[in-house]
């Protein structure tokens, strides 16, 4: 695969102390779909803008298809946009919307016309043609949108929070439309989106920002199970994080003491003795352990609370030094409230080594 | 049985009470109106009740009356050409302060808009003095600059307003859909601003057409309507401005029937 987009070190820095986007590099392959993750005020929206050709960077380069075109006004790049308003023309029908991106190519009217309809079939919309804007419901514009920016055949479609205006049913339903776009259509896609779940179910990689910078970028997968900072392992999924200190180390394996007890852990980083560090559970992955049951590392703790959300229970257990760590279990079968964990009552947790993530230093999330 | 609640009863009253001073508001600002007719068509030269008799005498002799045909024609002249001129200078004013921001930004908004909110006269005595200072002769044309002055600020607020509410991102989908900064305007904002702009102009005419102060100021040997019927108004009111009246409330019930069939916004 080739690459599509390379961004260059790429700043915003709207004055010398507030910065948009900070010495981004991003290259983005052909017919790949990247989201741009993080919580607003990150500079996902702005990196994306300026993909788009509507603001333009105080340093680097961005190139789309290896031509640069850093400074060139949005009309003259071959990326497409979808806006988080959908930005549909409200004097114009379904029809004239998506056929005015067809105006600049001076095509014949039967070629506008079958292209208009041949994107219109693809959302699904096609019988709308004559109807404007204000007649179609939230998830019919948002598709509207997608099917004015596809006509055009760009190189790269822009997707700003998408589907930040749908509610949460549809949203879940258009994030596999859209997925299934993506792979119909073979453009490439980059999103913006605060929401992790949008992120993990569509993107074929994830790039998570923090304050303008990349924090780490990679497969959903990968993020998730190996974050490279506490910040990473916080934005996508749950984690507990517990204070703690290197107390030895032996090759690969760590051991340290955290939550009152000595656990072991393969920490990536190169720690030294004695370092003091954060270490990270996700709550999934911590186990109720039945008496006499052994794991890798087991705390033990009371239960501080209990939150019951359908589908499972959150077991909120506070540790002997006093520090808190969440376990997530899947409700029996039979539902007795004597088997239920009660709050107050001592619990032992059990965590495997591989899955108890180590950052160094101490961290306040 | 038939008991009715305070409730009801209370209701009726503030009904009646509001249908009530309605009633009398449209009253106090149709009277005169109806008056000023009936007496057009009255065949009578003294304004006294009852009328006597019916008349279209004051329609002729309006027609036969040079001076006042002139001055009707001044006006249109006037309120046309302000109207243009205004909608020239206050439309794209309005697409600055709307797009870019500069230094003194909101100064530059509170200037212009200075114009309406200053008194006739003082916007037309400054207008004499800066014609008379750079030896400008008095006519028509001072005239229609000085209420292109004054109806500045009624355009650009208007446009100004609309572009307001205009969703940033029409233009940027426009420029993102290939098109220039000139198309992107004539197929995206245009149509959108497109009543603000009609509905400005309109009133700009309107207003245009009977103003005084600064007519009054910076007119040469020719008059317009409002300063003719103001001439005249010495030897008291004749029916012949009575008709004249009525021709104006009529024509102005076109233009607000023309306004609001160019304004109306499509059915949603």
């Amino acid at each position: 695969m080739a690459s599509i987009i390379q961004l260059e070190n790429i700043s915003k820095h709207y004055s010398p102390t507030i910065i948009g986007v900070d010495d981004v590099s991003l290259t983005v392959e052909d017919g790949e779909f990247v989201t741009l993750l993080g919580p607003s005020g990150c500079g996902k929206s702005t990196l994306l803008r300026m993909i788009g050709g509507f603001e333009e960077p105080t340093a680097g380069a961005i190139r789309l298809a290896d031509k640069d075109v850093t400074f060139d006004p949005p009309y003259k790049r071959e990326v497409n946009m979808v806006f988080q308003d959908y930005a549909l023309f409200p004097h114009m029908t379904i029809g004239e919307n998506v056929a005015y991106g067809l105006k600049t190519f001076k095509l014949d009217k039967d070629t506008v016309r079958t292209r208009v309809k041949d994107a219109l079939m693809l959302v699904g919309l096609y019988d709308k043609l004559n109807q404007r804007p204000q007649q179609l419901s939230g998830g019919q514009r948002q598709r509207i949108a997608l099917a004015r920016a596809i006509v055009r055949r760009p190189k790269v479609l822009l997707l700003d929070e998408p589907l930040s205006a749908l509610d949460a049913k549809l949203r879940e339903q258009m994030q596999i439309e859209l997925k299934h776009l993506h792979e119909k259509v073979g453009i490439t896609f980059i999103m913006v989106t605060h929401d992790q779940t949008e992120a993990l179910v569509m993107s074929d990689r994830v790039v998570v920002m923090d304050n303008g910078r990349i924090a780490q970028e990679g497969r959903p997968q990968d993020l998730y199970d190996h974050p490279a900072s506490p910040y990473v392992a916080n934005f996508i999924g749950t984690t507990s994080f517990l204070p703690g200190k290197v107390s030895a180390l032996s090759g690969e394996v760590a051991t340290i003491a955290a939550g009152g007890t000595q656990i072991t852990a393969h920490p990536n980083a190169k720690l030294g003795e004695g370092a003091t560090v954060t270490v990270g559970v996700r709550p999934e992955k911590v186990k109720l352990l039945a008496e006499g049951e052994a794991a890798d590392n087991v705390f033990e703790g009371t239960i501080s609370e209990v939150i019951y959300y359908g589908l499972g229970l959150r077991i909120s257990v506070t540790l002997a030094d006093g520090s808190k760590i969440d376990a997530d279990t899947l409700l029996p079968d039979k539902l007795s409230h004597s088997t239920l964990p009660q709050s107050g009552a001592p619990v032992r947790l059990g965590v495997a080594a591989h899955n108890v993530f180590v950052f160094e230093g101490t961290v306040t999330p | 049985m038939a008991q009715k609640t305070p409730g009801l009863v209370s209701r009726y009253g503030a009904d009646t009470a509001f249908m009530s001073f309605v009633a009398f508001l449209m009253a106090f600002l149709y009277i005169p109106i109806w008056v000023l007719i009936a007496f057009s068509f009255n065949d009578s030269r003294s304004l006294t009740w009852p009328l006597s008799g019916f008349t279209l005498d004051w329609y002729r002799k309006l027609w036969s009356n040079s001076d006042l045909i002139a001055a009707i024609g001044n006006s249109f002249y006037v309120a046309t050409l302000a109207t243009v001129v205004t909608l020239a200078v206050g439309v794209p004013a309005a697409m600055v302060l709307h797009k870019f921001d500069f230094p003194g930004k909101s100064v530059f908004r509170r200037l212009i808009l200075l114009p309406i909110t200053l008194p006739g006269i003082v916007t037309g005595i400054s207008m004499l003095n800066m014609f008379k200072l750079m030896g400008f002769p008095l006519s028509l044309e001072t005239v229609i600059l000085g209420h292109a002055t004054a109806l500045l600020g009624v355009v650009v607020t208007q446009v100004y307003a609309r572009l307001q509410r205009l969703q940033p991102s029409l233009e940027e989908a426009a420029f993102d859909l290939g098109a220039s900064p000139w198309r992107s305007f004539i197929d995206i904002t245009l149509p959108n601003i497109r009543s603000a702009i009609i509905g400005a102009g309109l009133l700009s005419f309107v207003l245009s057409f009977d103003e005084i102060p600064v007519t009054f100021f910076l007119t040469g040997r020719d008059n317009t309507l409002p300063m003719y019927i103001y001439s005249t108004m010495r030897r008291g009111v004749t029916p012949e401005i009575n008709a004249v009246g009525t021709i104006i409330v009529l024509l102005s019930l076109i233009l607000i029937v023309v306004a609001v069939i160019a304004t109306r916004e499509r059915k949603k």
